[in-house]
C-alpha cells in the first residue's frame, strides 16, 4: 500500500475515512462486501462467453457472428417460413370447403377475413380503394348495386376470371359506342342521355322530346338494359335507376357513355392468386356488407 | 489515485488509501434458541412452505372444460386461476390491487410491530432458517459449527459438509419444482418431469430456482438482507416511536457487565444493569447483528434474541424481558418514571387500515360483480357509412364478444337506440331470433365477427345517432352493453 498511509478514522462514526478530501469534508470506507466485486467480475467473464458464443463484434464489412450462429434475420426468416406452412395448411381446408361453408364455420371465416383483407390491400385496393368504395370507372363493393351479381359464387366467379380480362372464362359484355360508330345520332343521344336521366332521378335538360328518348331507349338499349331499365346481371348490364353509376351519374356522362362508350376491365386472379386466397377475397368483398 | 494527486487534496500528508475497499463477509454462525418466538418461527415456517409446496397439488373442479388445478397461472391459455376465481390478461388490475394490499399491509406491519415481514415472513428468512436447521442437524449448533470449520479437512468433515450441500440442493431442488407446478397441471407435470418429457423451460426454471435457492438461503443468508434488499432502507421510514419493535431495554439493561462486575458495582453502591453481557443475543442473531446497539438496518426483527435474552434471564433469577418488543416512547417515559402507554390507533395505522379495508371492498365489489360476458365494437372508419340502393344507410362494425363462463354460450346480438324498421347481420350468423342474430361464443373465449347495421329506407338519420349494442344470453339473461355510433350523409 501507499506508503506513508496512516489510518484514519472518523470520531463521529467511528469509521475509517478513504482519505480523500473535500473542503474539510472526508469520505468514510464502509467496503462492499468481496462477493460484489466477485460478481462483477463474473458479469465480465460472462460477457466474455457472450461474445464467443453470440454475435458481438463489428468487423469492417461483417461482424463476429458467435459459434452458435444466432441471427435475429434467420429466427425471423424461420417464424416467418413456420407461419406460412400453417397458412398453407388452412389453405388447403379452405380450398376444399363451399363458400358456404367458409362463411358459417367460425375458424375458416376467422381466416378467410383476415386473409382476404390483407390480399384486399395488396391486390384490389389500387383500383376499388382500401374501403372498397370504387372511384368513377371501378365498382363500389360496398353498397348493394352488382353489376355482374354479388352472390358469393358470383363474386368468385367474377374474381377468378376476371372482366373482359382477355381469359377464357372472363365474363364478357360490351357497351356499343352507339354515337362513335354511327349508330345514333348526336340529338338522338341527348334524348335518350335525358330520357335515362330522368327515370335515374336527374332533372332532364329543358326542351328535350324524352317521349323520343324513350322510343330511342326501347330499340337500342332495352335489349340489354331491360324495359324497366334494371339492367341484365348475365351480360353485364347495369341496372340505370341505381343511384350511382360505373362512369358517373349525370346527363353528360351518360351522353359521353352512349357516345363513345368505356368498358373497363377487371383482371383475372386465378392465374395470379392461390385458390384460397381469391376464396378468401370472395368471402371478404361478400362480407363487407353488399353481398347477396 | 497517485500520490501526487493525493498531495494536493490532502496537504497534511494523513491520507493515502486504507488497506481495503472491499472487505470479506464475516461467517455468522447463528446459536440454537428455544422460546416463545422461534415456536412463532416454526409455526409460520410450517404454515408457508407448506402451502408453497403442497399448493399446487390441491384440486378445485370447475368442470370439463377447465383446468382443476386450484391455483393455475396458465400463461399459454393467458387465464389465471386461484380457487373460485378466474381471471384474463386484461384483468390484471386485481394484481394491481393484490400488490396495493400486499404493500399497505406491509406498512400497516411496520407500524404495528416493525419488521414483522422480514422476521417471519419474508422467502429468504423462511429459506435460510430451513436452511439453517439442516446445517445444525448435521454439524451441530454454533460452537461445534466454529470448530468444524477451523478443523483442517478430514473424512468425517468432508461427510458432513457434503451430506449437508446434498440436502440443501434437494430442498433447492424441490423448491424450484414447486414454482414450475404453478404454471402447468402438477400431477401431469411432475410425470413428465419424471419421465423426462417435460418442456425445456420447466427444467430450465428448476434450475435457476434451484441455483437462487442454495445460493441465497445456504449462503447468502443474511448478505441478502444487508446489502441486497430495500427493505431495510424503506423501513427506517415507517417506523416511529410508538411501533413495537425488537428492543434492548437499555433502561433496565445499563450499566452492563459479568455478573461479578455487577455484584461488585452493587457492592460498592453503584448502579447496576440487568445486562451481563453474555452476548446470547448476538449469538443468536441469524444476521449477526448487536441489537443493544438499537433499532438498525440489519436486524429483521425475528425476535430470536428475546427468546435467548429470556432463557439467560432465567438462569440468573431476573424477570423476562430484557430485550422485548417495547417501543421507544416507553424506554423513554420509563426513564422519566412515566406511565408506559401502547398506541396501536394512532393516524399512521388508521390509514393504513382504512386504506386496506378500502381497496380491499373495491376489490371484493369488483370481483363479486365481475360480468362473464363482455363486448367491445370498433366501427368501420372506411368507409364510415355506405347508401344502399333502396334510400336506407348501412354502417359496418367489429365486434368482438366475450364469454368468460366455462360453458359455450348463446347470445342474442340487439342494437338500441335506431328507428323502428332497422335491421342487423353478422357475416356468418344465418339464425335469428326476433331479427337478432344469435351468436355461440365457446367456452371461456371469444369471437370477433363483422356485424352490419342497416337502417330502414324512409328513415330520416341524423349525421350521428348513438346507438347501443346489447348482447344477452339467451338461456341466463345475462346482458353485456357497447356503446358507438351510426353514422349517415
Amino acid at each position: 500500500m501507499a506508503d506513508g498511509y496512516k489510518k484514519e478514522v472518523d470520531h463521529i462514526s467511528g469509521v475509517e475515512t478513504t482519505g480523500h478530501e473535500w473542503d474539510g469534508l472526508k469520505e468514510l470506507n464502509n467496503p462492499l462486501p468481496k462477493w460484489w466485486l466477485y460478481i462483477f467480475y463474473a458479469t465480465i467473464v460472462w460477457a466474455i462467453g457472450y461474445w464467443v458464443v453470440y454475435p458481438s463484434w463489428p468487423l469492417v464489412s461483417s461482424y463476429t457472428a458467435g459459434v452458435l450462429g444466432d441471427s435475429q434475420r434467420a429466427n425471423a426468416l424461420a417464424a416467418f417460413e413456420a407461419g406460412m406452412a400453417e397458412r398453407a395448411q388452412i389453405g388447403e381446408t379452405l380450398v376444399n370447403a363451399s363458400l358456404e361453408e367458409i362463411e358459417s364455420t367460425q375458424s375458416l371465416l376467422e381466416f378467410a377475413m383476415a386473409n382476404g383483407r390483407a390480399a384486399f390491400g395488396d391486390n384490389c385496393a389500387a383500383c376499388h380503394g382500401t374501403g372498397a368504395l370504387g372511384a368513377t370507372g371501378y365498382p363500389n363493393l360496398q353498397d348493394d348495386n352488382w353489376i355482374w351479381g354479388g352472390s358469393l359464387e358470383e363474386i368468385h366467379q367474377t374474381l377468378q376470371y376476371g372482366i373482359r380480362s382477355g381469359h377464357d372464362e372472363a365474363r364478357f359484355g360490351e357497351m356499343p359506342s352507339f354515337g362513335a360508330d354511327g349508330m345514333l345520332d348526336k340529338e338522338q343521344i341527348i334524348q335518350v342521355a335525358n330520357f335515362v336521366g330522368s327515370r335515374a332521378g336527374i332533372e332532364p335538360e329543358a326542351g328535350i322530346d324524352l317521349a323520343a328518348g324513350e322510343q330511342v331507349y326501347a330499340e337500342n338499349c332495352a335489349a340489354c338494359h331491360g324495359d324497366d331499365l334494371k339492367g341484365m346481371k348475365e351480360v353485364g348490364a347495369p341496372d340505370l335507376t341505381a343511384n350511382s353509376y360505373l362512369y358517373g351519374k349525370s346527363i353528360d356522362a351518360i351522353r359521353a357513355q352512349v357516345t363513345n362508350a368505356r368498358n373497363g376491365v377487371m383482371p383475372a386472379w386465378a392465374p395470379r392468386l392461390d385458390p384460397a386466397t381469391v376464396k378468401s377475397l370472395a368471402v371478404y368483398v361478400h362480407a363487407l356488407g353488399g353481398g347477396e | 489515485m497517485d500520490g501526487t494527486m493525493r498531495a494536493e487534496s490532502d496537504p497534511s500528508g494523513a491520507g493515502g488509501q486504507p488497506d481495503e475497499w472491499f472487505a470479506s463477509a464475516k461467517k455468522i454462525y447463528p446459536m440454537a434458541v428455544h422460546g416463545t418466538f422461534r415456536k412463532i418461527k416454526w409455526a409460520v415456517l410450517f404454515a408457508t412452505l407448506g402451502i408453497y409446496y403442497f399448493l399446487p397439488f390441491v384440486r378445485w373442479d370447475r368442470g370439463p372444460d377447465a383446468p382443476d388445478q386450484a391455483v393455475l397461472i396458465d400463461l399459454a391459455g393467458r387465464r389465471a386461476y386461484f380457487f373460485f376465481i378466474e381471471i384474463w390478461p386484461q384483468e390484471v388490475y386485481y394484481l394491481t390491487g393484490l400488490l396495493i394490499l400486499a404493500a399497505m399491509a406491509l406498512f400497516l406491519m411496520n407500524a404495528v410491530a416493525g419488521r414483522i415481514w422480514c422476521g417471519y415472513l419474508c422467502p429468504q428468512t423462511v429459506w435460510t432458517d430451513l436452511f439453517l436447521w439442516v446445517e445444525r442437524q448435521i454439524e451441530g449448533d454454533r460452537r461445534e459449527r466454529m470448530l468444524l470449520d477451523a478443523e483442517p479437512w478430514s473424512v468425517a468433515k468432508v461427510l458432513q459438509k457434503l451430506s449437508k450441500h446434498t440436502l440443501w440442493l434437494m430442498i433447492a431442488w424441490w423448491t424450484g419444482g414447486a414454482w414450475v407446478l404453478y404454471f402447468a397441471d402438477a400431477p401431469t407435470l411432475v410425470k413428465s418431469l419424471a419421465t423426462g418429457e417435460a418442456p425445456f423451460s420447466a427444467y430450465l426454471w428448476i434450475g435457476i430456482l434451484t441455483f437462487t435457492t442454495y445460493a441465497l438461503a445456504g449462503h447468502m443468508r443474511e448478505q441478502v438482507c444487508i446489502f441486497l434488499c430495500p427493505w431495510p432502507r424503506i423501513q427506517a421510514a415507517l417506523t416511529d416511536e410508538d411501533a413495537l419493535n425488537v428492543t434492548y431495554r437499555y433502561d433496565r439493561g445499563e450499566p452492563r457487565g459479568s455478573l461479578k462486575q455487577n455484584r461488585k458495582r452493587v457492592d460498592e453502591g453503584l448502579p447496576a444493569g440487568d445486562c451481563i453481557d453474555c452476548y446470547q443475543c448476538v449469538h443468536a442473531c441469524p444476521t449477526g447483528v448487536d441489537i443493544r446497539n438499537g433499532t438498525q438496518l440489519g436486524c429483521i426483527q425475528c425476535g430470536l434474541c428475546i427468546d435467548a435474552c429470556d432463557t439467560v434471564m432465567d438462569k440468573v433469577g431476573k424477570p423476562h424481558g430484557l430485550i422485548a418488543y417495547d417501543t421507544d416512547e416507553n424506554i423513554k417515559r420509563r426513564m422519566e418514571g412515566r406511565e408506559t402507554v401502547v398506541r396501536m390507533v394512532r393516524p399512521r395505522t388508521i390509514i393504513y387500515a382504512g386504506i386496506i379495508v378500502l381497496v380491499g371492498a373495491i376489490m371484493a365489489y369488483a370481483l363479486v360483480t365481475r360480468q362473464h360476458e363482455g363486448m367491445s365494437v370498433l366501427h368501420d372508419r372506411n368507409p364510415i357509412y355506405v347508401e344502399l340502393s333502396d334510400g336506407g344507410v348501412r354502417n359496418g362494425y367489429t365486434i368482438r364478444m366475450l364469454n368468460k363462463r366455462l360453458t359455450a354460450r348463446e347470445f342474442a346480438l340487439t342494437v338500441e337506440g335506431m328507428p323502428e324498421g332497422t335491421r342487423i347481420e353478422a357475416v356468418g350468423i344465418s339464425e335469428h331470433v326476433d331479427g337478432a342474430p344469435l351468436v355461440t361464443v365457446g367456452v371461456d373465449t371469444t369471437r370477433e365477427l363483422r356485424v352490419l347495421v342497416f337502417s330502414p329506407a324512409a328513415a330520416q338519420l341524423d349525421k350521428s345517432t348513438p346507438i347501443t349494442f346489447r348482447l344477452r344470453d339467451t338461456a341466463s339473461g345475462d346482458t353485456a352493453t357497447a356503446s358507438d355510433f351510426f353514422k349517415a350523409p
